[in-house]
């Protein structure tokens, strides 16, 4: 079982993760920085292993950093449910093995504190604080191979070798 | 069938008469690029794929500019790993301090990417390379470590949204800054997810290559996937001498298909200042009313090329910094910085009580070289205003032109040269 944790518009990368912290790619460092620049500082205190992130419109716009998708990892974030995503940050969390789904009913209906289950094969969102049922845009095929590969460096391993 | 300009690149290099928005491609790259900030995923990346070279050493530009000379401990590690791979591999385009500046001004100055090309940064601002008439687009760490290995990257294709500038500034202090912030006013922060932002109209075949780097470089602050300008005589000029590569030269169809059009008059057209705490909330420079500023930065790789600094250079002539504010002026380029001194044009600076720096990308991000404490306010020729982004959550930063830029730090406040 998940708690969410809600965001508005917009959430950029500093907010997800400041730039004074982009010296070092270590996970678990990131993550005890992650969302320190949001409207909701104490993110991390709050936080635990396997809990969701709800987000309106361009979640991770701004900067290409991909501290931002590990930071959230780090900090134990399980996957990220908003109505849409900076392109950037999609594919850094896709190349990452960070969980998205876009779904605008969801982002909307989930109320921050919802336990929340999430079913990443069908794309089904349950919301069993609230009993709300919601269904995400699947993957198109082309990224779900990447991710079924285990990320972008395992598919490109994989790529290598058959070159 | 019809195609625009990023379309038909993008076909061009995948070997097919035409592909369509939406489809997927791997996509060979013509030049892959880092800096000191992201290179060390990158490279971390790019050894966990089991390759044990750089497809092709030509053609990877790493460059050190976003907390050198190192701010602290931690970024001379992030420098010197960076360093160690470049010397490990023998990749000649390894650019030392010292010989090196902001990525964005660097990869076009010294030829790397010519029109036609494909180019990946990590590096959000990538974008900016679309100027010369190439597709460039940011990326994440990963993404660029895998295409030092393969030489080629995953893409969707854009659709395209087209922009069209007619008209001639009657206003002196207008240029490309005025035009892409009020582009991003105009169609918000996420008004161009996913797309390509064609940039096209009279206004741009009149612009020089500073402002057409300056339009391109904020696509991504609209959401853009990338920013493109087709290739004329400008970019002829400016590519004359400097391309290591000859260009390829495409231009949209004319009934090629756009996800929108736009049209912008810039006539008259005023200059704009993106307000506090996003690139979309644009309003006029006049009509901000009294907003007093701590800090004025002039620089990054949005508007610190030489146009810029000049014009900067010719408002402040002769004239003092107001005595409340710290104006940092850090060229983005080694060309721009060797010819200030050159012409002494950091010596104006410097007299009006300003501070002149090597290149480095600094502030702009909170680095380090102007970063803002609660309550401050700067007005900067940067790129973005989120909160916090040069400093302490509860600092507000103000995006300009150069010349507004200037005028503010004489002023004391937000203002134009006209009001000195």
């Amino acid at each position: 079982m998940s708690k969410a944790f809600k965001f508005g518009d917009d959430v950029n990368t500093d907010a997800i993760i400041p730039a004074p912290f982009l010296v070092t790619t270590d996970p678990a460092e990131l993550g005890a920085h992650a969302m320190e620049g949001s409207d909701q500082p104490d993110f991390v205190a709050k936080v635990a292993e396997g809990d969701v992130v709800v987000a309106g419109d361009n979640f991770g716009c701004g900067s290409s950093r991909e501290h931002a998708p590990i930071a959230l990892v780090g900090a134990g974030v399980s996957c990220v449910i908003a109505k849409s995503f900076a392109r950037i940050f999609f594919r850094n969390a896709i190349n990452i093995g960070l969980p998205l789904l876009d779904c605008a009913e969801a982002a909307d209906g989930i109320s921050a504190g919802d336990e929340v289950q999430v079913d990443l094969a069908t794309g089904t969102i349950t919301d069993t604080t609230t009993g709300g049922a919601y269904h995400a845009q699947p993957m198109p095929d082309f990224m779900q191979g990447i991710f079924d590969a285990g990320g972008l460096v395992k598919f490109a391993k994989q790529r290598l070798s058959k070159k | 069938m019809a195609m625009t300009i990023t379309e038909k690149i993008l076909a061009a290099h995948v070997g097919a008469e035409q592909v369509c928005p939406g489809e997927f491609y791997f996509v060979p790259v013509d030049v892959a690029m880092a800096n000191d900030v992201t290179a060390p995923i990158a490279i971390e990346q790019f050894e966990r794929t089991g390759a044990t070279e750089v497809f092709d050493p030509e053609r990877v530009v790493l460059v050190p500019d976003h907390y050198v000379p190192n701010k602290d401990i931690k970024a001379a590690g992030q420098a010197k790993f960076m360093r160690d791979f470049a010397h490990k591999h023998n990749l000649p385009f390894y650019y030392e301090v010292g010989r090196s500046c902001v990525c964005h001004c660097l990869v076009p100055d010294e030829g790397h990417v010519v029109a036609g090309d494909v180019m990946v940064g990590a590096d959000s601002h990538t974008c900016t390379h679309g100027a010369v008439g190439a597709f460039a687009t940011g990326m994440g760490s990963t993404d660029v470590g895998v295409t030092f290995a393969l030489g080629e990257t995953w893409l969707r294709v854009p659709p395209s949204i087209k922009f069209i500038y007619s008209g001639k500034p009657a206003s002196p202090w207008v240029g490309g800054k005025d035009y892409i912030l009020a582009t991003i006013g105009k169609v918000g922060v996420a008004g161009a997810l996913y797309c390509a932002m064609e940039f096209t109209g009279e206004a741009i075949d009149a612009l020089s290559m500073p402002g057409r780097f300056t339009m391109c470089n904020m696509a991504i602050e609209a959401g853009g996937k990338s920013g493109i300008i087709a290739h004329d005589d400008t970019t002829a000029a400016f590519l004359d001498g400097r391309g290591r590569r000859p260009s390829r030269v495409f231009a949209s169809d004319p009934d090629a298909a756009y996800r929108a059009v736009h049209e912008i008059d810039v006539t008259d057209l005023v200059p704009q200042v993106a307000c506090p705490h996003l690139p979309s909330n644009v309003r006029p420079a006049s009509e901000l009313g009294d907003v007093t500023i701590d800090q004025a930065f002039i620089g990054s790789c949005t508007n610190g090329r030489y146009e810029d600094l000049k014009l900067a250079a010719d408002v402040i002539r002769g004239r003092q910094v107001h005595p409340h504010v710290r104006l940092i002026v850090i060229p983005a380029s080694l060309e721009t910085y060797r010819r200030c001194i050159a012409e002494g044009i950091d010596e104006i600076f410097v007299e009006a009580g300003g501070v002149f720096s090597t290149p480095t990308c600094g502030p702009c991000l909170g680095g380090y070289m102007g970063v803002l404490a609660a309550g401050e306010t700067c007005i900067s020729t940067s790129n973005r205003n989120f909160e916090g982004r040069m400093g302490h959550l509860e600092s507000f930063v103000y995006l300009a032109n150069p010349a507004i830029t200037a005028a503010s730090a004489v002023l004391g406040r937000i203002g134009s040269p006209d009001d000195l």
